[in-house]
């Protein structure tokens, strides 16, 4: 067993960037410099991906041509096993991502491969393989090993390796799937619906409200603290989901990212994992929180232990009427 | 027709805790143990189903893999309308990974013989988001993971669904049945539970079955059966926060003076 199999990720004809961050993952763990990273392109037209894939550190492009356009988990699930019993490697790499969620578990479940999802760190001891992932709503770090497991199927988290820079040009060749029975046919994407004006990702002022504001009743008076203070006002998934604030307000993974912001303030705002995957960028975050331990002060820049709405009174009488 | 839910009895920390002496997992008296706020939200398109439906009787079970303390888990289920629950657990399952667990709600359902499973689509304390996928890979059904909206008409043989992804765009498929679906937060507005129907549920028997009843052998589940093993559990050391001191109003008048400073507005 030897060797690194990533298999990339594509939606509506693009590459998906964590592809990359896959490749830089892989350079980093490998054992000696002369093992190999491939991969794996499964698409109905992998050729469009190649020159996408083509960066430093990739060995090998294997173009694997399926029968499904879009996200389909039983024709992932056959090819990529297909491809495991052919290459053997001794390490799979797939995103920690909605459609790694949709069939990883599958693969590895009926492949009965070593398997950990939304590992941020491995490393070999010797030649056994580390994993290391969060524990606890990642108030601690979980070490894991899969003895007795030729192949390892990791998912990793995006945004945590930086992908390679330099461009390559990796020899390619192409693995024939083998043919699956399709369950599941994709029908269309919805867009989520701009019900509002607002436009997140260009905010450079974000003051963003969670679980801690308690009812819908108090949203108005950040509302109002917000535009007083020259904030846009955001939200974390369950302000969304209770529909106190339309869901082109939200931050996070399935949200909007903050990607212009430069200043963020957290208020009642515990610090899902989910939710620091918009956010966690930001240059100054600011975050309130009555719960010393909120996951939220370990990546917020300052951290105010208090009462949000003691704080949110007490900040709005800086701010002219 | 038959829904069944898998749940979890997931555990939080309290705010002091101490790793075990093996240095594998929180000692047990620190950990905060609740429903998994995912698995609220599958009860509840399963009791949806069961309301929107006249014709046929539709049941609802629900099943966990947990030692006894999982009953409590089970009890919020019948509260919440669940009509049964199932417990699996002898001390063999301890140190089951998400894979291992997944053999035994497997083997629940070969018995149970539902036309639907929902799952979490992952769990508050370590969201492998696992287990769903790997019940469906093992029963050999159809499966589709994190999933916001839910057409579904008992006795179809097939399902439409929205899948979540990042960035909020939803996918939209149509899924033979029955399947195995990974349930997401916000795909309805769970109920709460009355304190009538907490009181009932209190009353209500909950199936205990060990493994070995299910035909699940001892090297299928704990450490054996499972993909991974845990090695080590630590504390990181995660940069904190500076802290702003003082009272509320010495807190509030630092904050605006560094909203100032990096909006550079005249407030």
């Amino acid at each position: 067993m030897s060797g690194i199999l990533i298999i990339a990720e594509h939606r509506r004809g693009e590459l998906r960037p964590v592809t990359l961050e896959l490749v830089s993952a892989a350079q980093a763990v490998r054992r000696t410099p002369q093992e190999r990273v491939a991969v794996a392109v499964l698409a109905s037209d992998p050729e469009r991906f190649i020159p996408g894939v083509s960066v430093a550190g990739v060995d090998e492009i294997i173009t694997v041509k399926t029968a499904a356009g879009e996200f389909d988990p039983d024709v992932l699930e056959a090819a990529v096993a297909a491809l495991i019993a052919e290459r053997r490697p001794a390490l799979v790499l797939v995103p920690h991502s909605i459609d790694s969620f949709g069939y990883a578990a599958a693969l590895a479940a009926r492949g009965g491969y070593g398997f950990a999802t939304d590992v941020f760190q491995l490393a070999y001891d010797g030649e056994v393989l580390i994993a290391t992932r969060g524990g606890y709503g990642q108030k601690v770090n979980v070490e894991l090993d899969f003895p007795g497991r030729a192949v390892i199927v990791l998912a990793l988290r995006a945004s945590v390796f930086k992908p390679p820079e330099g461009r390559a040009s990796p020899a390619v060749s192409s693995f024939a799937a083998p043919a699956a029975r399709s369950r599941t046919r994709s029908r269309e994407f919805i867009e989520a619906p701009a019900s509002d004006d607002v436009d997140m990702t260009s905010a450079e002022f974000i003051l963003a409200i969670g679980r801690g504001i308690g009812e819908q009743a108090n949203v108005e008076r950040f509302r109002e603290l917000a535009a007083a203070a020259g904030a846009v006002l955001g939200c974390s998934r369950p302000i969304a989901d209770a529909g106190w604030l339309p869901k082109s307000r939200q931050i996070g993974q399935s949200g909007k990212t903050a990607s212009a912001c430069r200043l963020y303030v957290a208020m009642g705002i515990s610090g899902a994992i989910q939710h620091l995957a918009g956010m966690k960028h930001v240059s100054t975050i600011v975050a309130v929180n009555s719960d010393a331990a909120a996951s939220i002060f370990s990546i917020a820049t300052y951290g105010i232990v208090a009462d949000i709405f003691e704080i949110a009174d007490a900040l709005r009488g800086h701010f002219a009427k | 027709m038959k829904v069944l839910v898998a749940v979890k009895q997931v555990a939080a920390l309290d705010e002091d805790f101490a790793i075990r002496a093996d240095g594998k997992d929180v000692e047990a008296d620190f950990l905060v143990r609740d429903l998994n706020e995912w698995d609220e939200y599958s009860l509840e398109e399963a009791v949806k189903i069961r309301e929107a439906t006249a014709a046929a009787p539709v049941e609802v079970v629900a099943v966990c893999a947990g030692p006894e303390d999982a009953d409590e888990a089970l009890r919020k289920c019948l509260a919440k309308g669940a009509d049964r629950a199932v417990r699996v657990w002898d001390e063999a399952v301890g140190g089951s990974d998400a894979i291992a667990i997944a053999r035994l709600i497997a083997a629940v359902a070969r018995r149970e013989k539902p036309d639907l499973i929902f799952a979490g689509a992952q769990s508050a304390d370590h969201a492998f988001a696992a287990t769903g996928i790997a019940v469906a890979a093992l029963l050999e059904w159809p499966h589709a993971a994190v999933i916001t909206h839910l057409a579904f008409t008992p006795g179809a043989a097939s399902a439409v669904v929205r899948r979540e992804l990042e960035g909020g765009v939803l996918h939209e498929m149509q899924i033979d049945c029955p399947a195995v679906l990974t349930i997401q937060l916000g795909i309805n507005t769970p109920r709460y539970a009355s304190l009538r129907s907490i009181k009932q549920a209190a009353a209500k028997p909950i199936e205990v079955l060990t493994p070995a009843e299910l035909g699940v052998g001892p090297d299928a589940v704990g450490e054996d059966g499972s993909l991974s093993r845990v090695r080590r559990m630590y504390v990181p050391s995660v940069k904190r926060a500076q802290m702003i001191e003082g009272n509320v109003a010495e807190q509030a008048a630092r904050l605006a003076e560094l909203i100032r400073e990096r909006t550079g507005g005249a407030a």
